[in-house]
């Protein structure tokens, strides 16, 4: 089984928020919920990147070791998903998690956090394959059609990558050793303990 | 005419070319590699508590935090910082109140139950004890399920019990932290003024209370040194817990975002073992660890030799007031 992690080449990223709109059309996700973002650095000044980001599955995610109700599991291809029969909403994953990857719809006691909702890697969750619960609680389960996250398969520069994490990587390297330059594999330190040495 | 025109020509080409050019050149300079942001650079220039941010273009602008390294002392304190002082205070305390009872053994009343009462606390004294003590006792047993029950009680329960259970706790927490402090502000209210430190209290404590010798009785009003620590143990410790608190019952209001609820939860966590551990000391002399004491709050009527070895002053000056009143006398119809 592969470890498949998520990688973006921030000097590819044009900000065009494709990838945002495409998991929220993709998992039907609420309003106010966004499984993933762009965020730029540096905007208006030189040097400027934008990134994309999501849930990165870490290895060791701290999310799964805060729960109190223990809700969170790893696929064999290290997908980090957890159960929203499980979660209480008490927002602890939010706290430890460092890419702000959790989100609560508001339908909590005094409008506070209902049920945690985040990227899944279009893996869908513990419900069934392809079943209705399972789209409704967690979306579109492409993995298990064979196929990638979707935000990444569409990216029109190819900026975010998915997949195998060596193989990404391998990607990723060829990319900086060829123009000469990159911004780093966003995240990968604090998610995988681990960057793409070039 | 010609001439002229060249020259106004040439006149505004040299302009626009001294303007133009070290915009040019400067651009020309710009370096991709050396300047685009390095995550890694970024990240060693930030300090405890700092994220990595930038603009966003969805609406929710809390979204535009891209990395917070926080979130790892976080973790790290919820998962190994807090259940040590829990563990160390918590069953410190429990130890201490065990070892406590075999030493000293239960606090008698020196000169045996008399009979007669009088009576300490009215009806709206017991009603905002109880009414802040139920809740007291829900929100820890839930608090400290939320931090430690996964350990202890999931493998007991199963997943899917323990998780409902817990979900119970959550609304029980959320609601009845009204009550609460409700009652921490009654109490505040009926109790306040004879709970002001006084030279008597000085006396109290160089005595310890008469806790630790047999048979000694340092002169207390109507609250003692020790039940006015308590007071003012329950009264801050309910404000601290309550302003905290109100921070993670609106998470979407907190001024910070995630570093400010990242704080005030672990001062809501850390304060509570520390309030737990006081409750505990209390509930023990409050109870089993007193003759007589229980009475106070629980029919409010306690024994006149138990307020006399315990409240000589108060018990006089209670007499006094009741002397002053003909026992006889019929009220006024």
């Amino acid at each position: 089984m592969a470890r498949v992690k998520f990688l973006c080449d921030a000097d590819r990223c044009i900000e065009c928020n494709a990838c945002v709109t495409a998991c929220k059309n993709e998992h039907e996700v609420p309003w106010g919920i966004n499984r993933r973002r762009v965020v730029t650095i540096n905007d208006g000044k030189p040097g400027e990147r934008s990134v994309s980001m999501a849930c990165m599955h870490c290895t060791d995610a701290p999310c799964a070791a805060v729960c109190p109700v223990s809700c969170f599991y790893t696929t064999a291809d290290a997908v980090v998903l957890h159960s929203k029969d499980l979660c209480i909403g008490c927002g602890y994953c939010f706290y430890a998690c460092p890419f702000g990857a959790p989100q609560y719809p508001k339908v909590g006691n005094f409008g506070s956090r209902g049920k945690m909702d985040k990227c899944t890697y279009c893996a869908g969750g513990p419900e069934e394959d392809f079943s209705t619960v399972e789209f409704e609680k967690y979306g579109r389960n492409r993995l298990a059609e064979g196929k990638l996250p979707l935000c990444a398969e569409m990216c029109s520069t190819k900026s975010l990558l998915a997949g195998d994490g060596e193989m990404i990587a391998t990607i990723y390297k060829e990319r900086v050793m060829k123009r000469g330059y990159g911004s780093g594999a966003w995240g990968w330190k604090t998610a995988y303990k681990e960057t793409v040495a070039i | 005419m010609k001439a002229q025109f060249k020259i106004v020509v040439a006149a505004l080409a040299i302009i626009f070319a001294s303007v133009m050019l070290p915009a040019a050149a400067q651009y020309n300079n710009f370096q991709p590699t050396k300047e685009a942001v390095q995550e890694d650079k970024l990240l060693q220039q930030l300090k405890e508590g700092d994220r990595l941010s930038g603009r966003i273009s969805i609406p929710d602008a809390k979204a535009a935090s891209l990395i917070q390294p926080q979130g790892q002392s976080w973790r790290d304190f919820h998962q190994n910082k807090l259940p040590t002082i829990g563990g160390v205070v918590l069953l410190g305390m429990l130890g201490a109140l065990v070892l406590f009872f075999l030493v000293r053994g239960r606090v008698k009343i020196e000169h045996g139950f008399s009979g007669q009462t009088i009576t300490r606390f009215a009806s709206l004294d017991r009603f905002a004890h109880w009414m802040t003590a139920g809740c007291f006792i829900i929100l820890a047993l839930s608090g400290l399920n939320v931090s430690v029950g996964r350990i202890i009680i999931l493998p007991l329960l199963g997943p899917e019990t323990f998780a409902e259970l817990t979900h119970l706790g959550k609304l029980a927490h959320n609601y009845l932290a009204f009550p609460f402090m409700a009652g921490v502000a009654l109490m505040f209210l009926l109790w306040v003024k004879d709970n002001i430190p006084n030279k008597l209290d000085l006396e109290w404590i160089k005595q310890g209370g008469g806790l630790f010798s047999k048979g000694k009785h340092p002169l207390a009003e109507r609250f003692n040194a020790g039940q006015k620590v308590v007071f003012w143990i329950v009264m801050a410790g309910g404000t601290v817990m309550s302003v905290s608190g109100w921070f993670l019952l609106f998470p979407y209001m907190a001024p910070d975002g995630v570093t400010s609820l990242q704080l005030m939860t672990t001062v809501h966590a850390v304060l509570a073992v520390g309030f737990v551990a006081a409750m505990l000391a209390h509930a023990y002399i409050g109870s089993v660890g007193m003759e007589g004491a229980f009475d106070a709050m629980g029919t409010g009527e306690v024994d006149l030799n138990w307020a006399k070895e315990h409240h000589a002053l108060w018990v006089a000056e209670e007499q006094a007031k009741a002397a002053a009143v003909p026992r006889n006398s019929v009220p006024a119809e």
